[in-house]
């Protein structure tokens, strides 16, 4: 199996995962209700969530009926985007979540309002800037290059596999503390983890 | 200044969408209040945005981009009920999240006493095997010696209380599992309010707490 930094590489090659025209995507579908905006979108994205669908256990069928979901709801949301907050991918990350939350688990997604979130943020001193990089995609998907691939699969598994940490433990056969370090070990590079001491 | 927060683990399978949902409530209501978290959070998803990017496509049948399209112009689905008007204490205290459980304000919901210095509101929440309830605390409140079966998440919402040498404030987070025997006693100054998820019945192990407080009972 290709590192991590191959595969990031060559989608980029590839198949020109381009996030600024993901984004501008995004905008005409909000603007103009630009339908050619959505299809470009839906073709990018919808083989990607049933992908990832699958990766979670979920049949061929459902996986599309998700992605499909997923992407309807990104049409009718369009508006909410705000590129400044999360790229494209992340975005249509969080969308998919909440639909399989929705669809398998029939129980909604308690979620805070970002804005007020944010005006808090800009509240206390210094906090800003940190936590608009912190939501840029581009440095966490720079910084996962760096990761070591085991700590990468804890991660995938994670994501993919919509598991609490213990199941992903018995999974790889792994101490629950190697897990969790590994997680933990993952999130500082990504400088995501909380300062030592508070964890 | 907030204090103590959810782990990384938590806000980890919080981000990736692996908590149920009356955990995922205690989560996202603190990150109402915590910016540190929801920045973490954001950035988490920003790890899910990023393997969405690598993950090998899988083929979606012919019709599938068709079938949506035809879709687009269907009136939008209502949105799930949003809170109308509430009252300015609920307002004031009860961050957007946990709004929607809480139908029309904390004076509405259904207070049940819980002993002398306790009252206690369950929310409508479907979870199997969880209980999620607002707590209402009198100043200088203790609360019996005890431990857990499983997994308590307190996360506080107005007040305050001291457990195990902490303070804990609004939007200060709380975790016990088995492992704690834990008196929390509530501030002198005022009452406490909390959220609290609690996955299995808490044991009382002060002799005197397992006589008379059976109300702790989930």
């Amino acid at each position: 199996m290709p590192g991590l930094a191959s595969r990031l590489g060559r989608a980029n090659a590839g198949h020109h995962v381009d996030n600024s025209r993901l984004n501008d995507l995004i905008g005409a579908m909000a603007e103009c209700r630009d339908r050619e905006a959505f299809a470009a979108l839906f073709r990018h994205y919808a083989p990607r969530l049933k992908a990832f669908g699958m990766r979670q256990g979920v049949d061929a069928g459902t996986a599309e009926e998700l992605a499909q979901e997923t992407m309807l709801s990104v049409w009718r949301k369009a508006d909410t985007f705000d590129r400044c907050r999360a790229n494209a991918s992340t975005w249509i990350f969080t969308i998919f979540r909440n639909k399989r939350i929705d669809m398998l688990r029939r129980e909604s997604r308690p979620e805070a309002d970002l804005d007020s979130v944010a005006e808090l943020a800009s509240d206390a001193s210094g906090a800003d800037d940190d936590y608009h990089a912190a939501r840029t995609g581009e440095i966490i998907r720079e910084a996962m290059i760096g990761l070591p691939e085991e700590q990468v699969e804890v991660l995938k598994k994670a994501f993919f596999e919509d598991k609490p940490h213990s199941a992903i433990a018995e999974e790889l056969n792994l101490p629950l503390g190697t897990v969790k370090s590994r997680i933990r070990l993952a999130l500082s590079r990504l400088r995501l983890a909380l300062p030592e001491g508070q964890l | 200044m907030i204090n103590h927060h959810p782990s990384i683990e938590l806000l980890f399978d919080y981000a990736a969408g692996a908590t149920p949902e009356p955990v995922a409530l205690v989560v996202a209501t603190h990150a109402a209040l915590c910016s540190e978290c929801a920045a973490r959070i954001g950035g988490i998803e920003a790890v899910g945005g990023a393997l969405l990017e690598i993950v090998e496509p899988v083929d979606v049948s012919e019709d599938a981009l068709d079938s949506v399209m035809m879709r687009l112009d269907e009136p939008q689905p209502a949105a799930l009920a949003r809170v109308s008007a509430v009252d300015a204490e609920t307002a004031a205290v009860v961050p957007e999240p946990l709004l929607p459980y809480i139908a029309r304000g904390l004076a509405h919901l259904a207070w049940k006493s819980a002993g002398r210095m306790i009252e206690e509101a369950r929310l409508p929440l479907t979870g199997k095997g969880f209980k999620a309830a607002l707590m209402r605390l009198k100043p200088g409140a203790a609360m019996p010696v005890h431990t857990h079966r499983g997994r308590e998440f307190t996360l506080v919402l107005a007040g305050g209380y001291k457990d195990e040498g902490n303070q804990f404030l609004r939007g200060d987070f709380d975790f016990k599992d088995p492992s704690h025997e834990h008196q929390p006693v509530v501030d002198t100054d005022g009452p406490c309010l909390c959220l609290i998820v609690l996955d299995a019945p808490v044991k009382l192990t002060g002799g005197f707490g397992r006589l008379v407080n059976p109300f702790l009972r989930i």
